[in-house]
């Protein structure tokens, strides 16, 4: 193993097509045409050194340090700026560039300090190594005179100097180590896409600045860490870097956060990670990260992760810690007796999309092949099973079309029920780098996400939709683009089925479905929806990325179906820079679905009814599978309130706190007799738990995630597990202490039953994954590469079908009682229930979850910014402090979920979508009134979780 | 479950194939609940549709032929 250096090239790859050969030092290089010369010198191997320049960043030409000659031009010009020509002779080391080069770093050190030994670069710093490249010996000029390096000038205060920036948790900002190089500025524009830093001066006075003159966690700055990756020496430094110093060996490996799936390369010093630098030749981020995936790695640490399996017979106990083999044979007694009291189908899994595809694999595989019943479920439930089902009737795969390289292809984007720039950051930073370029934007929320306007960045159109009323605006833009003719026929003739498309015609040009007839309804201005359509039927090629905003409702299944739609009129399908998107919440929620996570279908979507589906699997697994649809996790819930379903396992997931009306899950767990519950830490499920198997964080395991873009990404083990066990292996210890006789010993293996079962994923090994970097499904003999796009040819179920999408209002409405509409969503620095993020430094950025509500709102309430106030719906109670602001419409408001003790879900109620029972997440009538403090629900409730808490260690053993 | 709940359920899916040509309708609506609802909730229906189905959309009581049936099993 070795520390991963990725090459810089100095400037961004050039796109062309065209190539030039040009010489240089005596080599020919042939290269494409707009490449610079500092990238084409690299390309052949010869460093030009530099300080300003960076491949992630444009060429800026400030330090005058990568100067060349060529050949019949005058002077020296910048290498990074001078693009290449056909003929072109370069020499990139001669006399005069020494001297040049020597005079420029000269006057760089006369203003640098000189404590390399103790500094926390060195080993990474690229002023020292340029120093030691053009052969610096002496430095005339002294340091004696004007500065920005020592806070005292002989005895008098140096008003140059400024004091280190440790406000950030992640980074420290060194004022006097800076070189005003200015590549943190520029990756924070064209990188990250948030302006928040600049530089602030002129001359000698110049200086990095976040926001006007701020502190960084003061300022706009959201923690991405582009800007600490650019930064060529010490001034923006990591402080585990600090703290622990230079790594010695790296691994590349992908986060387990959101759906986007970066590549990070885990830097390591043995086993002590040190710092993740996202990696360049990540095909989902190139190069870019978040603050989550970047800096919130501090969970697999904190004191709260338990690491000791932990077992008790009521819930009212404490928990007492017993080893492994007590554990399992306690859980296996248990859940073989509720079978045998209660039948096969009294017990169940729920897989977890946190873990890996070959984590989830053998947890459904556990119900099918050992429970002998399909009672498995998984969090997607939750999320995003309107999209599978959706897009499976439209188009005949469950999952989205492009890779997220498609969107620098993109004319015209539609957003719709996602807010990328916190749910799914590093598409966000992509997705805005495209609209600087000149993309256009509509967004369709009913809140005015970032993505509306902030810097440089301004929607073309923003149709603020009350909530619930999806389906109409969409069969509105429908509407607009079948009466005027936007459609393209050619394509819909070739590519679908063109009497299902005369039917959906026929029913969207209808008179109610008109903008103007809906508008009373939905809330959007007739004529700002007709402009949005005919921009997006005719502005090139459009695309459409959408969130749970469109899945989590009544109707989630008829809006992905809507969503389809739209793209198949348009023609926007199967080339680069179209197509429908799902931004998916979990790292592995699309991998999860992948291995047959649902009690419906086996792996690959293939329904549990067909005889020859399940042939495959019972031919290798020896056993008989129940050709019966299982229980979703709805369904568990009111079977065990029935008193039918008993027992669970419950893999990396929190349906306490994550699940809608949490006092309908309470009551589901609190009937079962066996919930056995395996996660890093006592989440808020476990307080209804008989058993606690501890788990291992995505740092400690071997396997795959498969994120938003169908893509296969490797997760590599860089430290040993902390609970003895990666978690698939504790899968297998309890499938074969129920009797399952496994005997896996790597992932790669379950993969490769993986592969000999599931059509698309036919040709997948980790050899091909070590080859190839990562590998989008569906990757078989048609496709032995992979798949970037999908339905390129013609859709995977033959004929793209249009389905009519009617729109009908939810039951849930507002009325005297609960006069508002509840929306919810998530924050930047927080993920989902918060269990990870909640314990790493991230609480700086938001520590509670805050009521959003309208200044109109809250005047008629009396509510002040700050104030506490009680949220109530037809399900429950909660209280918490009110952030007042036009962001949400009067009538609208929208809160987090991160913090189990807002818990927004108590008030969610258990309406769900009528195709999958996704719960409607995004729309409960609520009311809002002020109020003193927390309600005597949360006050139960913490004290019912402190009691449930409580743990007797294990005696010491002789 | 409720009675209410199961019912809810059964008629919000016969609302989406509402929009479909009759016997589209009848087929789909018995295929969703075939293909989605485990045994125990389709014995459940079943038991309301032979008590006459009330609260339930015409539609389902239309589909009751083509339902999958529950085996009778432990």
């Amino acid at each position: 193993m070795r520390l991963i250096q990725e090459t810089d090239f100095g400037t961004p790859a050039s796109r062309s097509e065209k190539t030039v050969m040009l010489t240089i030092d005596g080599f020919e290089v042939t290269v494409p045409e707009g490449t610079s010369v500092m990238r084409a010198s690299q390309e052949v191997g010869i460093s030009v050194p530099k300080l300003c320049a960076t491949d992630m960043v444009d060429a800026f030409g400030s330090c005058r340090l990568c100067v060349v000659e060529i050949e019949g031009r005058n002077g020296t010009p910048s290498s990074c700026t001078t693009p290449v020509a056909d003929g072109m002779v370069v020499h990139t080391q001669t006399g005069k560039l020494k001297d040049i080069r020597r005079g420029v770093m000269e006057l760089y050190i006369s203003d640098h300090p000189l404590d390399c030994l103790t500094c926390a670069a060195n080993g990474d710093c690229e002023l020292q190594d340029m120093a030691g490249a053009v052969g610096l010996r002496d430095v005339r000029y002294g340091y004696e005179g004007d500065n920005h390096v020592v806070a005292r000038n002989s005895d008098q205060p140096n008003m140059r100097w400024m004091p280190k920036d440790e406000s950030n948790p992640y980074f420290t900002y060194d004022p006097s180590k800076c070189i005003v190089c200015s590549r943190c500025v520029r990756a924070c524009e064209e990188v990250q896409g948030t302006f928040a830093l600049t530089i602030e001066g002129r001359g000698f006075d110049s200086r990095v600045s976040p926001g006007m003159h701020e502190d960084f966690l003061s300022s706009e700055c959201v923690s991405c860490g582009a800007c600490v990756q650019a930064c060529p020496t010490a001034t923006l430094t990591e402080k585990s870097v600090i703290e622990i110093g230079q790594p010695e060996h790296s691994v590349v490996t992908t986060c387990a956060y959101c759906g986007v799936g970066c590549s990070f390369k885990a830097e390591m010093r043995g086993e002590e990670l040190v710092r993740m630098v996202p990696y360049k030749d990540g095909k989902a981020n190139r190069g870019h990260s978040c603050v989550k995936g970047r800096f919130a790695y501090g969970y697999a640490n904190h004191q709260d992760r338990i690491l000791n399996p932990m077992i008790r017979d009521t819930i009212d106990e404490p928990w007492r810690e017993v080893s492994w083999d007590e554990a399992l044979s306690f859980t296996t007694n248990k859940l073989k007796k509720l079978q045998k009291d209660h039948g096969k189908n009294s017990i169940g899994v729920i897989t977890s999309s946190r873990c890996t595809n070959e984590e989830t694999y053998l947890v459904q595989k556990l119900t099918r092949a050992v429970f002998g019943n399909n009672n498995t479920d998984t969090c997607a439930r939750v999320c995003h099973s309107p999209t599978g089902y959706g897009l499976g009737q439209a188009f005949g795969t469950s999952a989205g079309t492009q890779d997220f390289d498609s969107v620098e292809h993109t004319d015209v984007v539609i957003v719709i029920g996602a807010n990328p720039t916190d749910g799914h950051p590093v598409f966000g930073s992509r997705l805005k780098k495209r609209l600087r370029e000149g993309a256009q934007l509509i967004v369709i929320d009913p809140r005015r996400i970032d993505l509306v306007r902030s810097p440089h960045i301004k929607a073309a159109h923003h149709l603020p939709l009350r909530p619930g009323t999806n389906v109409a605006v969409l069969t509105a833009l429908a509407h607009v683009i079948v009466t005027e003719g936007l459609m393209d026929e050619a394509f819909i003739r070739e590519r679908c089925d063109w009497d299902e498309f005369q039917d959906y015609a026929e029913f969207a040009a209808d008179e109610r479905h008109s903008p103007e007839a809906t508008e009373q309804l939905t809330g959007v201005p007739a004529e700002e929806l007709r402009k949005a359509a005919r921009l997006f039927a005719k502005g090139g090629n459009g695309a459409i990325y959408y969130g749970l905003g469109i899945t989590e409702h009544s109707q989630g299944s008829t809006a992905v179906m809507a969503l389809a739609n739209l793209a198949m009129m348009t023609g926007n399908i199967g080339r680069k820079g179209v197509g429908v998107n799902p931004l998916r919440g979990q790292n592995n929620v699309q991998g999860s679905c992948d291995m047959g996570s649902f009690p419906h279908e086996l792996p690959g979507y293939r329904h549990v009814k067909l005889p020859e589906v399940r042939a495959i699997f019972e031919s290798l697994w020896g056993v008989e599978i129940d050709s019966e649809p299982g229980l979703r996790i709805p369904n568990m819930l009111d079977a065990a309130v029935d008193g039918t379903f008993k027992g669970i396992y419950i893999q990396g997931e929190d349906i306490l706190q994550s699940d809608p009306d949490t006092h309908h899950v309470a009551a589901g767990l609190a009937a079962m007799e066996c919930v056995v519950v395996h996660d890093l830490f006592l989440n808020e499920t476990a307080n209804y738990a008989h058993v606690f198997l501890p788990g291992s964080t995505f740092l400690e395991k071997d396997g795959t995630f498969t994120n938003a873009e169908r893509r296969i990404n490797r997760v590599r083990k860089v430290m040993s597990p902390k609970n003895g066990y990666a978690d698939w292996e504790i899968t297998q210890l309890l499938a074969n202490a129920m009797g399952g006789n496994w005997s896996y010993s790597h992932p790669s293996e379950i993969m490769a039953e993986i592969a000999a079962t599931t059509p698309s994923f036919a040709n997948v090994t980790y050899d091909l994954l070590e080859e190839k970097g990562s590998i989008q499904w569906p990757c078989n003999e048609a496709h032995p590469d992979g798949s970037p796009i999908m339905h390129v040819d013609g859709f995977v179920r033959g004929k793209g079908k249009f389905i009519v999408t009617e729109y009908v209002a939810t039951d849930e409405r507002t009325g005297p009682r609960f006069p508002l509409l509840l929306t919810t969503g998530r924050i930047l620095s927080q993920y989902n229930v918060g269990a990870q993020t909640r314990r790493t430094a991230n609480v700086a950025w938001h520590e509670e979850d805050r009521l959003e509500i309208h200044p109109h709102d809250a005047e008629q309430r009396g509510i002040r910014d700050g104030d506490f106030v009680r949220l109530a719906s037809r399900a429950g109670e909660t209280s918490l402090r009110a952030l007042i602001t036009d962001r949400v419409a009067p009538g609208v408001v929208y809160t987090t979920f991160h913090h189990p003790g807002t818990q927004a879900n108590v008030i969610t109620t258990d309406y769900s979508d009528w195709a999958t029972n996704c719960p409607e997440y995004k729309v409960t009538a609520v009311q809002v009134t002020p109020s003193n403090g927390p309600t005597e629900w949360q006050v139960e409730y913490d004290a019912q979780a402190k009691q449930s808490r409580r743990i007797v260690h294990a005696e010491p053993a002789e | 479950m409720s009675p209410e709940k199961l019912a809810r359920m059964a008629n919000q899916i016969t609302t989406f194939f509402h929009s479909k040509p009759h016997d589209e309708a009848v087929a789909g609506v018995a295929d969703h609940i075939s293909n989605f609802w485990e045994p125990r909730m389709r014995a459940q229906l079943f038991e309301k549709l032979a008590e006459g189905g009330e609260g339930l959309d015409p539609l389902v009581i239309e589909a009751k032929d083509q339902i999958r049936p529950v085996k009778q099993t432990a």
